[in-house]
């Protein structure tokens, strides 16, 4: 097989696992969408702060240690001991559970009923509310986080692939972090479509998404699937953050993982599920596709931060529902 | 037999037999002094009535009446400025829907809500929600009792598809239904929660004559065989008269009759209302 070709195949694989974080992201959309009509713009920030929130209890941080040592005069930093990983994460998705809570309790319980442009707004207050949390608590300095996954590009694979090409094929080039970071995201999706088929909150969750006034005549209390789908949103958001934090640190920027889902988002349509994960892949193999092939050798390269947008803008104009929504028909 | 039941209510707190011969027990619903205003608009006026164990209890009257407001409030979904819900011998707490629910009070709408989007067996399904009580960390890792419950619900849920004789659509997603399928599909997950008091709001509404006597046979057969007690709101008359025990009738948010269907056709001031004619 000629080197080009494989390069390029390269490229889809690549494309691949960066789709299926995307879909990750733009799944916690969604499922706050179907069954709350919120287009949470926190998304991001909550990916940030789930992962700033496992970092600081993995090494023992105090939180708001700022502000006590400002208040009692004091000097504490760290409790001095170490929270391993798989405990830290329990301990974070107790946090995000908690958040998820408070959110619905102190926040949307009041906005019942209000016009979604008023939900969203309150989502950005959120977003910057969270944002302004995350650093009181565990300050804003960027962190490392360090799960002890495996890193760097798997040596195995480069072996085993390096045969299929001529002298000039060395074997595909493949980073363990996004591999384990892809399973991940498959298995978390496949279990939140599991749930949503055939759990008993699963079922309730999606009567409530079709419609609220039925969903209550059959006992179903939509304060409690809210706070069931935000603590959702919330795990996905730990999920993106943990392995985008694991590649990238642990920083603001992080919160930006957001803005690659709403192309996805665009793609897919806001409350399919399906639609999230094939927006996500398609996203994810054009972008690095477009690159390999036209960005980088002929408009300067680059092209991975706009192209997404374009597609679906285009998208947008010849098919606005998305790709799995219904066909709108206007009424008339 | 034929003795006015308004004058049995007092004197037999235990029920009393109807001219079919059927039991009907004591006080299940019992509604005090209910009042509900909109704003400016009262809706319901004042009103008292209740209904039995067993029972089918019509309500009836004129466009805007407030008889669907009577339903909501019965169902939680509505709360009343004043008077008391006595359910089952319990004066009930102000209760959001879904806890009513949860008590065993199912219901449908005037305007049908259905989940449009999932089947007819899953819209069924819903149905069993409040029956089904294992947790879902155990669901989700498909324990033999997660499973053994799942197959008693699809049980009950098959009975009850056969029972209302749509098995042929049931893997069809209920936004294709016709009106007339979509009706019944929703008395069909109302009655996947085996209530003990069944609300319909006008389960006749838009039907032609054959799928109307199909729905009254539903309702008297659901009565028949689950004892399920029924309160439902319509506009035939001659469907009123062949399914109800007894009748409340509204007018302008007043209650202006409540008795036996042939009571209720003798009444002066229901018969004024019924042809308009006005009444000081
Ligand atoms: N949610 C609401 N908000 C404001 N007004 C309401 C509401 N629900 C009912 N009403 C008013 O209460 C009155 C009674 O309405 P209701 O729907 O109970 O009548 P109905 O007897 O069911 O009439 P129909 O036979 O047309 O269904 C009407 O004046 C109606 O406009
Ligand atoms: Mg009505």
């Amino acid at each position: 097989m000629p080197a080009d070709f494989l390069y390029g195949v390269e490229v889809v694989l690549n494309g691949l696992m960066a789709g299926v974080m995307y879909a990750l992201v733009a799944l916690g959309f969604v499922l706050i969408f179907k069954a709350s009509g919120i287009f949470n713009f926190a998304q991001g920030v909550m990916a940030l702060f789930a992962a700033l929130t496992l970092v600081g209890i993995m090494q023992g941080q105090v939180p708001f240690a700022h502000l006590i040592n400002e208040i009692f005069g004091t000097e504490v930093h760290h409790f001095g001991w170490e929270v391993p990983a798989l405990l830290a994460i329990l301990l974070t998705l107790v946090v995000m559970i908690a958040l998820a809570w408070s959110i619905q309790k102190f926040l949307f319980k009041h906005l019942v009923g209000q016009e979604p442009i008023i939900l969203f707004m309150a989502t950005i207050g959120l977003a910057y509310f969270l944002e302004g949390l995350g650093d009181l608590m565990w300050g804003s300095n960027i962190k490392t986080l360090d799960l002890g996954l495996p890193q760097g590009g798997s040596r195995w694979i480069e072996d085993a692939t390096a045969g299929l090409g001529g002298d000039d094929f060395y074997g595909f080039f493949i980073d363990k972090l996004d591999l384990v970071a892809t399973l991940v995201a498959i298995v978390l999706v496949l279990s939140l479509i599991a749930f949503s088929q055939y759990t008993k909150h699963g079922r309730a969750m999606r009567a409530v998404a079709d419609d609220h006034q039925a969903a209550l005549s059959v006992g179903i209390s939509l304060n409690f699937i809210w706070v069931l789908v935000w603590s959702l949103a919330g795990l996905v958001a730990l999920v993106a953050g943990v392995m985008w934090g694991a590649k990238s640190g642990v920083q603001f920027s992080l919160s930006l993982i957001a803005l690659k889902a709403l192309p996805v988002l665009m793609l897919g349509g806001f409350t399919s599920i399906p639609g999230a994960i094939v927006g996500g892949l398609i996203i994810g193999v054009g972008e690095k596709l477009f690159e390999y092939t036209i960005g980088a050798p002929f408009l300067g390269g680059a092209t991975e931060n706009w192209f997404a947008y374009m597609l679906a803008l285009m998208f947008l104009v010849f098919r606005p529902q998305g790709l799995f929504g219904e066909k709108i028909i206007e009424r008339v | 037999m034929n003795t006015p039941v308004t004058e049995l209510q007092q004197d037999n707190a235990d029920g009393y037999i109807t001219a079919d011969g059927r039991k009907i027990g004591s006080v299940m619903m019992d509604l005090r002094s209910i009042t509900l205003r909109f704003g400016g608009v009262i809706a319901i006026q004042d009103i008292s009535f209740d209904i039995r164990q067993g029972e089918i209890r019509a309500i009836i009257g004129p466009n805007g009446a407030g008889k669907s407001s009577m339903l909501n409030v019965i169902s939680g979904f509505y709360q009343p400025q004043q008077g008391e819900v006595w359910f089952l011998g319990k004066k009930r707490p102000p209760l959001k829907p879904y806890q009513v629910a949860r008590q065993g009070i199912a219901r449908t709408f005037q305007n049908i809500a259905l989940f449009e989007g999932m089947t007819v067996l899953d819209n069924v399904m819903t149905g069993r929600l409040n029956h089904m009580k294992t947790g879902w960390i155990a669901q989700s890792i498909w324990l033999g009792s997660a499973n053994k419950e799942e197959r008693i619900n699809r049980q009950k849920v098959e009975e009850i598809i056969d029972f209302l004789e749509i098995q042929t659509i049931r893997k069809t997603p209920v936004g294709r239904l016709p009106y007339g399928l979509k009706k019944r599909v929703e008395l069909a997950r109302a009655l996947a929660a085996e209530p003990d008091l069944l609300l319909l709001d006008e389960p006749m509404a838009g039907m032609n004559v054959e799928e109307k006597e199909d729905m009254s046979r539903f309702i008297l057969d659901a009565n028949d065989e689950y004892g399920t007690t029924i309160a439902l709101i319509e506009h035939d008359m001659g469907v009123v008269m062949d399914l109800s025990d007894r009748v409340v009738v509204m007018d302008y948010g007043r209650k202006i009759g409540d008795g036996t269907p042939d009571e209720v056709r003798n009444n002066e001031e229901v018969i004024a209302a019924y042809l308009g004619v006005p009444n000081d």
